[in-house]
């Protein structure tokens, strides 16, 4: 009786347990945020009115971030990957560090350069009497500062993995850089821009430090899910969990759309003849 | 409930003779406790931040050996630290009803002690942008004012103030604790804020006070306790102890908080 | 004396290496240039397509000033060039069609003229039943065919083929060289064909330039380049056999004391060449009226457009072409030993004095 397994062996098992690990690591957490739910009671917290406010609000201004994200990533991504310029490795630098930079303390950052007292706020509050925080765009601003980088990073690799000579065919058949880069570049690069997209949505949804520092936390102006989940983990654990699994399942949702094949291709490029 | 009676007896004594004595001096009495090293870890509201530090100095001078860990958080995100089990000796929060809930999930190690009052004065930053000059100019058109979340103690007060007090203006923002009130105030991005008495002191000549009509009435008493799961029940003990004697009377005093 | 259309004196320099290639031509003319791999072919066409700028010289193309260091330059996509690649480089996110009609539509051509530009063309390379599939789900050949029609459709002035047959199959390469050869003599500007295969240069071009080393080698027509090599390396490129060595009288003597008899007299060093067609493996000694027979021992055996062409070595190396059918049937692999026949009439003398009358 010969075994029928796979033609190059079966999984090693130093491979598969720490594989399982890892799954359960991420996996339990949140399966007891499901079970722990009080699923009764799931749909009259779910149309509580500072619910919907929260929920409405989070989606507004992450998907208004995703849109200023997307008009400025895209030429910068573009640059970083196409253009010689001095300094090309700073500014890549600049992109970068609000990955690595705890949300609060980009919150803080905020404050000093758009705040009241900011470097460009207070000039522009003293000249039109406007300050940027306790406002909604205020929570667009620290939305996009923390996923910018995420789309920038994404686009630019998918941008370089994209042959340069594309580039060189099109500029022979008369194309102009800027249609290159919309005929070609663009299109070649668009699953690593769609994947992109999704991590930076999914970001700007569960942004919470720089959020409730530089905006604020206000129902209905500035206090999106994740603010209203700590507020409310004080003060009524159950409302907390349920406004966690709402926030995890329209996460989760999202990036059911995310296929696997546009990060396959955003790491590889397009698939060539 | 911890059975060290004896020890309990002994460090109450030896309390009570160092308040005897006026309390000052560093001299350690008898006792087991005083011979115990190691951590003592205290949560505490953030209203009480500067004073709970100087007192932490004291203590670690009385007990050689110990070092005394703070933790300052928004009185409710504490309680409920301490209901999920975080290790921890002592709890002591900006309202009663609070310091109740950890009580009756019988985190408690007995009853708490009432230590200090707070009453909530409104601030302005230094420059005062807005140009307030008393609580009722929130009214005004445009002025941007904060206040705690109300689900922290600091944040129940202002809602009970502003209620007794007609004020109808709607605040900016709900910060998740009265340090973060303070620090919007101090940033200049908000025109005022409402916050302790002496959280205004904290905030020295980085912010201005105003006085909030009927705050003397509209009181949060600070209880403190400590932890049925502590584990240095003995120094927790002692801090509780100091906080309540002459030395933190003193402390809490000059810091602004009221008598218990 | 006008202008010539094309007037192109290409110099790059790189460390270790540089390219100094002078080239003129008319329209109508179809250049190969032929080189080994290294020569500098790609960076001269290159040069001539913008992407790489000159040091040195000018490139000067129907009337306009194209490169002129320190003067001018003009961008690629002003050139009016057009370029096919060894790996094609059709865009893998549009169709056949709209890869052909990518030329049109960048210059401002309206879609629906454009597309109908772009069908003529896939139909002329003869694949236009293919126009709505995806450069993945074509063939090499095929997918050459549209980058041909694509390069043809922006109606260049200029066409330049790097290498557009090295990837593809023998038999896929032969059909395609013989269509090539066909539109590259309707296509009405110049045409240069960049290659290391001779087959090509033979087949396709009226004018042959040898690149070597960064330089002109040799230059002339396909004819005049294949009979009379100027170098060794030349000839070699084009695939002759060359032996050198001492002519008196048509008796060669080369250095290791053989002889190779001749039809020409001469005196003096000479090169002694003979095509590879003229010669005749046998693998038992030869009985006939060659009067030169070499033993040796089979090197390599490799397919030569439709003949097999096999390398020896008999003292010198030696190129012979045989019908593949003689090759199987003298199992001719490396390693065998063969004997190797010319006739005198067959081979040509270079260099040397005539002799004087015999």
């Amino acid at each position: 009786m010969t075994a029928r397994g796979p033609a190059l062996g079966r999984a090693p098992a130093r491979l598969l347990v720490p594989a399982c690990v890892g799954v359960a690591f991420l996996g339990l957490p949140l399966l007891a945020l499901l079970a722990r739910t009080p699923w009764s009671d799931f749909l009259t917290r779910l149309t509580e009115p500072a619910i919907l406010d929260a929920l409405r609000l989070s989606m507004v201004t992450s998907l208004a971030a995703v849109a200023v994200v997307t008009a400025v990533g895209i030429p910068l991504a573009w640059a970083l990957a196409r253009v010689e310029f001095p300094g090309r490795t700073v500014v890549r630098a600049f992109v970068i560090v609000p990955l690595v930079l705890p949300p609060v303390v980009g919150g803080v950052a905020l404050l000093s350069a758009f705040g009241r007292r900011g470097l460009l706020g207070a000039p522009l509050y003293d000249a039109f009497g406007v300050s940027l925080p306790f406002t909604t765009p205020a929570v667009v601003v620290a939305h996009a500062f923390v996923s910018l980088p995420f789309f920038v990073l994404s686009v630019e690799g998918a941008l370089r993995a994209t042959d340069r000579e594309y580039d060189v065919v099109a500029a022979t058949l008369g194309a102009s850089r800027w249609t290159t880069f919309r005929r070609v570049s663009l299109p070649l690069a668009g699953p690593g821009l769609l994947a992109g997209l999704v991590l930076a949505w999914a970001r700007a949804l569960g942004e919470f430090g720089a959020t409730i520092t530089f905006a604020g936390n206000y129902p209905g102006t500035t206090r999106t899910m994740p603010n209203a989940i700590y507020v409310e983990l004080q003060n009524d654990q159950q409302a907390a969990l349920v406004l966690s699994v709402i926030l995890m399942l329209v996460s989760v949702a999202v990036l059911a759309l995310l296929r696997e094949r546009w990060f396959d291709q955003a790491v590889h490029g397009p698939v060539r003849a | 409930m911890r059975t060290r009676t004896p020890a309990l007896l002994l460090s109450l004594v030896a309390t009570l003779a160092l308040a005897g004595c006026g309390g000052s001096d560093a001299s350690s009495g008898g006792g087991g406790s005083d011979q115990e090293t190691g951590t003592l870890t205290v949560l505490a509201a953030a209203s009480l931040t500067e004073t709970f530090t100087t007192l932490a100095k004291d203590f670690e001078d009385r007990h050689p050996g110990v070092q005394v860990k703070l933790a300052f958080d928004s009185s409710a995100t504490l309680a409920e630290q301490v209901t999920q089990g975080a290790p921890a000796d002592v709890l002591a929060t900006a309202d009663e009803r609070t310091m109740q809930t950890v009580v009756d999930a019988h985190g408690t190690a007995g009853d708490a002690r009432l230590f200090a009052t707070n009453h909530l004065q409104m601030v302005v930053p230094r420059d005062n942008p807005a140009g307030l000059k008393k609580f009722s100019d929130l009214e005004r058109p445009g002025v941007k004012y904060v206040v705690c979340v109300d689900s922290a103690p600091c944040g129940k007060l202002a809602a009970t103030v502003l209620e007794a007090t007609g004020i109808t203006a709607k605040p900016v923002s709900e910060e998740v604790d009265v340090k973060a009130v303070l620090g919007k105030v101090e940033l200049g991005e908000a025109d005022a804020g409402l916050v302790y008495a002496t959280d205004a002191v904290a905030g020295g000549d980085k912010v201005r006070p105003i006085d909030i009509p009927t705050s003397n009435e509209n009181l949060n008493s600070y209880p403190i306790a400590a932890l049925a799961d502590a584990r240095k029940p003995a120094l927790a003990r002692d801090w509780v102890a100091l906080v309540t004697g002459p030395t933190g009377r003193r402390v809490l005093a000059d810091a602004g908080f009221g008598k218990p | 004396m006008s202008r010539p259309y094309l007037d192109a004196h290409v110099v790059v320099r790189r460390p270790g290496h540089t390219v100094d290639v002078r080239l003129t031509a008319e329209p109508g003319d179809v250049v190969a240039v032929i080189g080994p791999n290294g020569a500098g072919k790609s960076t001269f066409v290159r040069a001539l397509a913008g992407v790489v700028p000159l040091d040195d010289g000018h490139v000067l193309c129907a009337g306009e000033t194209w490169d002129r260091p320190g003067e001018r330059r003009t961008e690629v996509r002003r050139r009016g060039v057009g370029m096919v690649f060894q790996s094609e480089l059709l865009f893998p996110h549009l169709s056949a069609l709209g890869n052909v009609a990518f030329g049109p539509r960048s210059r401002g051509v309206p879609r629906r003229t454009a597309e109908a530009t772009a069908r003529d063309w896939l139909a002329r390379l003869g694949v236009d039943d293919l126009a709505g599939r995806r450069p993945a789900q074509l063939s090499g050949g095929q997918a050459q065919r549209v980058a041909i029609a694509r390069a043809l459709a922006a109606e260049p002035r200029l066409l330049l083929l790097d290498e557009p047959l090295s990837a593809l199959d023998v038999g896929v390469a032969m059909a395609l060289r013989l269509e090539l050869s066909r539109h590259l003599a309707d296509y009405a500007g110049v045409a240069l064909l960049v290659t290391h295969d001779a087959l090509d240069a033979m087949t396709v071009a009226n004018r042959v330039l040898v690149i070597d080393d960064g330089r002109v080698a040799q230059e002339g027509t396909p004819a005049e380049v294949a009979q009379r090599p100027a170098t060794d390396h030349v000839a070699r490129l084009v695939g002759l056999n060359v032996l050198r060595g001492r002519s008196s009288g048509t008796t060669v003597r080369l250095a290791d004391d053989s002889t190779v008899v001749t039809s020409t007299p001469a005196e003096g060093e000479v090169s002694a060449c003979f095509s590879p067609a003229a010669v005749t493996l046998t693998v038992g000694e030869p009985h006939g009226s060659a009067r030169n027979r070499w033993k040796g021992t089979v090197t390599s055996v490799a397919p030569h457009g439709a003949a097999v062409r096999v390398h020896l070595d008999a003292g010198a190396g030696l190129i012979a072409d045989v019908t593949p059918a003689s090759a199987t049937q003298l199992a001719l692999v490396p390693g065998a030993a063969v004997w190797a026949t010319v006739k005198a009439t067959e081979i040509s003398v270079y260099g040397g004095e005539p002799a004087h009358n015999p």
